[in-house]
C-alpha cells in the first residue's frame, strides 16, 4: 500500500527511536502526523480530487463539450473582465494606502488599518446587500439611475463593485507590514539626492516591494475570480450576461448537469492550484521580500 | 492639506521629507469611503429607519432566530474542531520533518484559494449518500449532506487555514530552551507541552478560533449546496438574507444583516483585543 510505504519512509526520515528532552517518542510523532494527514486528506485533498473525478465522469469529450457551451464561455469571459477591473483598482488602492500608512506617522493610523480590514469581517452576502440597498429600486439613487438609463444592479458594474468590496484589503494588507518593516531610509536617501516623488516610487520603492505586491495581487485575483456570495446577490443571474464562473457552477449544478458544473469548477480549481503553487514559490524563494510569513 | 492640519501643540502627523502624504492618504480615504464605508453605513441607516417595533419583529421572528442559531451553533462547532485539529496540523508542520511536508504546508491554504462554490459542490459530492464518504456512513444511518452536519463539514473546510496560519508562526517562535529547562527540571514531555508550550500558544489559538468562527458565521457559498436548506432545520442566516431579498422584503433582509454585522464587529473587537493581549504578553501576535 502507498500509505504504508509513506509511513515507513516517514519513520526512516524523521523519527528517532527514543524520546529526546524536547521531542516526542516516535510512536507519538507518527500518530500525530497520521492524524494531521488524515484530517487534511478528508477535508482538503478529497474535495479537490472529487472536482476532477466528477468533471471527467463521462469522459474527456463530455468535459470539453460542456466547456464549449456559449453560456459557459460567456461566464468565463465575464469572470476575466471583472477580475481585470477589480484587481488593478485594489492594487492602486493598496499601494496608496500602504504608502501613506507605512511612510508617515499620523494620528488614527491603527483605526484606519482596522477600517481597511473591515470587508474581511463582513459576510459576502451582506457585501452584496449593501449595494442592493444603495442602488436598488427602493434607494435614493435608484430612481435617478433608472431615469438616466444607468444599470448598476443585475449588470456588470454591480458585479465589479461587489468584487472590489470583497477583495478590498488583500493588496493593502500585504504591503502595509512589508513597507513598515522596510522603513523609509531608501526613499529618504533618494529624495535627498534630488529624485522626485514619482522617481523615488518607481525606481526605489517599487523594486523593493514587487514580490510582496505580486503576492497580494495573486490572492486578490483568486478571490476576485472565485467570489460567489456577494456576486450572486447583485448579479440577477441573467444567463450569458451576468453569470460569472462560480454562478455558472451553481446554475448547472442546480439543473443536475453535474458534469458541466464540475467542468467549470475544475477550471476554478486549477486557478486555485496555480495560485497556491505561485504563492508557496514566493514564500520560499522570496521569503525576505514578502510580509506573508510575518503577520 | 498637511500644513493646515499641523497645529502648534497638536500635530496630525510627524514631519517627513517623503512626499505624497496628502495624495495617498486622500485617495485612500476617498476610495475607502466610496467602496466600504458609505455602502456599509447604508445598512445601519436603513435598519435605524425600520423603527424599534418592526426591527424587534424581524429579530424575534422564529425563522430568523432559528437561522441565527444554526449559523452560530454550526460555526462554534466547526471552529472547535478546527482548533483541535488545526493545532495538531500546525505542530506537525512546525516540529516534524516528513516527505511531502512542503506540499502539505501549501495545501493548508487551499480553502483560501478554492472558490467557495467549488468547495460546496465537491463536499456535497463526497458526503452525499452515494458519495465516497457518504456511502460509507449511510449503512450506519449517518447522513451528512443535506443535514446540519453538512453545514459543519463545509465550515470546517473554510475555517481550517485561519487556525493553522495563526498558530503556526507563533509555534515557530517558541524558544526551545524553555522546553529544555522544563525537561531538565524533571518535567515529563507531556507536562512540558500542557503547562509550558500550550499556555504560550493560548492567545494565538484563541485568535485562530475567533477568526475561524467569524469567517464561518458569514459563509454562504460552500454551505448552501451541502446544507439542504430546510427552513428551521438547516437554513443559515446569510441564506435567509438572500431569500428575503428575493422576496423583495428589504426590511427583513436589512434587519438580519444588521444583527449579523453587529455580531461580526463585536467579534472583530474581540480579535483585536486578543492580538493586543498576545503582543503585550508574549511579544508576538497573529
Amino acid at each position: 500500500m502507498a500509505v504504508e510505504a509513506f509511513l515507513s519512509a516517514a519513520i526512516a526520515h524523521s523519527a528517532r527511536p527514543v524520546a529526546t528532552a524536547t521531542g516526542e517518542r516516535a510512536g507519538i510523532r507518527l500518530l500525530l502526523i497520521a492524524i494531521a494527514l488524515a484530517f487534511l486528506g478528508f477535508f482538503l485533498f478529497l474535495p479537490l480530487v472529487a472536482v476532477f473525478v466528477e468533471a471527467f465522469r463521462e469522459g474527456a469529450a463530455a468535459y470539453a463539450a460542456s466547456l464549449a457551451e456559449p453560456e459557459t464561455a460567456a461566464a468565463i469571459r465575464l469572470t476575466l473582465t471583472v477580475a481585470a477591473i477589480a484587481v488593478p483598482l485594489n492594487l492602486v488602492f493598496g499601494v496608496a494606502a500602504a504608502w501613506s500608512i507605512a511612510k508617515f506617522e499620523f494620528k488614527g493610523k491603527a483605526f484606519l488599518i482596522t477600517l481597511i480590514d473591515l470587508p474581511f469581517s463582513v459576510s459576502p452576502v451582506i457585501a452584496g446587500l449593501v449595494y442592493v440597498l444603495l442602488f436598488g429600486a427602493g434607494s435614493a439613487l435608484g430612481p435617478w439611475l433608472k431615469a438616466h438609463g444607468i444599470e448598476v444592479l443585475f449588470a456588470v458594474p454591480g458585479i465589479v463593485l461587489a468584487t472590489v468590496f470583497v477583495t478590498f484589503p488583500f493588496v493593502a494588507r500585504e504591503l502595509i507590514p512589508l513597507m513598515q518593516e522596510q522603513g523609509s531610509g531608501d526613499e529618504e536617501a533618494a529624495i535627498s539626492l534630488g529624485a522626485s516623488g514619482w522617481q523615488t516610487f518607481w525606481h526605489v520603492t517599487l523594486p523593493n516591494i514587487r514580490w510582496g505586491l505580486l503576492y497580494g495581487v495573486l490572492l486578490c485575483n483568486a478571490r476576485a475570480m472565485g467570489e460567489f456570495g456577494a456576486v450572486s446577490v447583485v448579479s440577477g443571474r441573467i444567463r450569458g450576461l451576468t453569470n460569472t464562473m462560480p454562478l455558472q457552477v451553481e446554475i448547472l449544478y442546480n439543473e443536475y448537469n453535474s458534469v458541466a458544473a464540475f467542468a467549470v469548477a475544475s477550471l476554478l480549481a486549477m486557478l486555485a492550484l496555480v495560485t497556491l503553487g505561485l504563492k508557496s514559490l514566493l514564500e520560499h524563494r522570496f521569503a525576505d521580500a514578502i510580509a506573508a510569513k510575518n503577520h | 492639506m498637511a500644513a493646515a492640519l499641523t497645529g502648534a501643540g497638536w500635530r496630525f502627523r510627524r514631519p517627513s521629507v517623503i512626499p505624497g502624504f496628502g495624495l495617498t492618504l486622500g485617495f485612500t480615504l476617498v476610495y475607502l469611503s466610496l467602496i466600504v464605508l458609505i455602502p456599509l453605513s447604508g445598512i445601519v441607516w436603513r435598519s435605524a429607519s425600520l423603527g424599534t417595533a418592526q426591527f424587534w419583529a424581524i429579530a424575534t421572528d422564529e425563522r430568523t432566530v432559528k437561522a441565527l442559531k444554526i449559523s452560530f451553533g454550526a460555526s462554534l462547532l466547526a471552529a472547535t474542531v478546527n482548533v483541535l485539529f488545526g493545532t495538531v496540523v500546525a505542530w506537525v508542520l512546525v516540529r516534524y520533518r516528513f516527505p511531502g511536508r512542503r506540499l502539505v504546508d501549501a495545501v493548508v491554504d487551499l480553502p483560501f484559494a478554492l472558490p467557495t462554490a467549488v468547495a460546496g459542490i465537491a463536499l456535497t459530492a463526497i458526503y452525499a449518500p452515494n458519495g465516497w464518504i457518504g456511502s460509507l456512513l449511510a449503512p450506519y444511518g449517518i447522513k451528512v449532506a443535506f443535514t446540519p452536519l453538512g453545514i459543519v463539514i463545509a465550515l470546517i473546510f473554510i475555517g481550517l487555514p485561519f487556525v493553522v496560519r495563526t498558530v503556526q508562526p507563533v509555534m515557530e517562535e517558541i524558544d526551545k530552551e524553555v522546553e529544555e529547562v522544563a525537561a531538565t527540571l524533571g518535567a515529563h514531555r507531556f507536562q512540558t507541552i500542557a503547562r509550558v508550550i500550550l499556555p504560550g500558544l493560548a492567545p494565538a489559538i484563541l485568535t485562530g478560533y475567533a477568526l475561524a468562527f467569524a469567517r464561518a458565521v458569514g459563509e454562504y457559498g460552500s454551505v448552501i449546496f451541502i446544507a439542504g436548506n430546510i427552513p428551521y432545520v438547516s437554513e443559515i442566516a446569510p441564506l435567509l438574507i438572500v431569500i428575503r431579498l428575493e422576496e423583495y422584503d428589504y426590511a427583513a433582509a436589512t434587519g438580519i444583516a444588521a444583527i449579523m454585522l453587529a455580531i461580526s464587529f463585536a467579534m472583530l473587537f474581540v480579535i483585536n483585543l486578543l492580538q493586543a493581549w498576545s503582543r503585550r504578553r508574549y511579544g508576538y501576535g497573529g
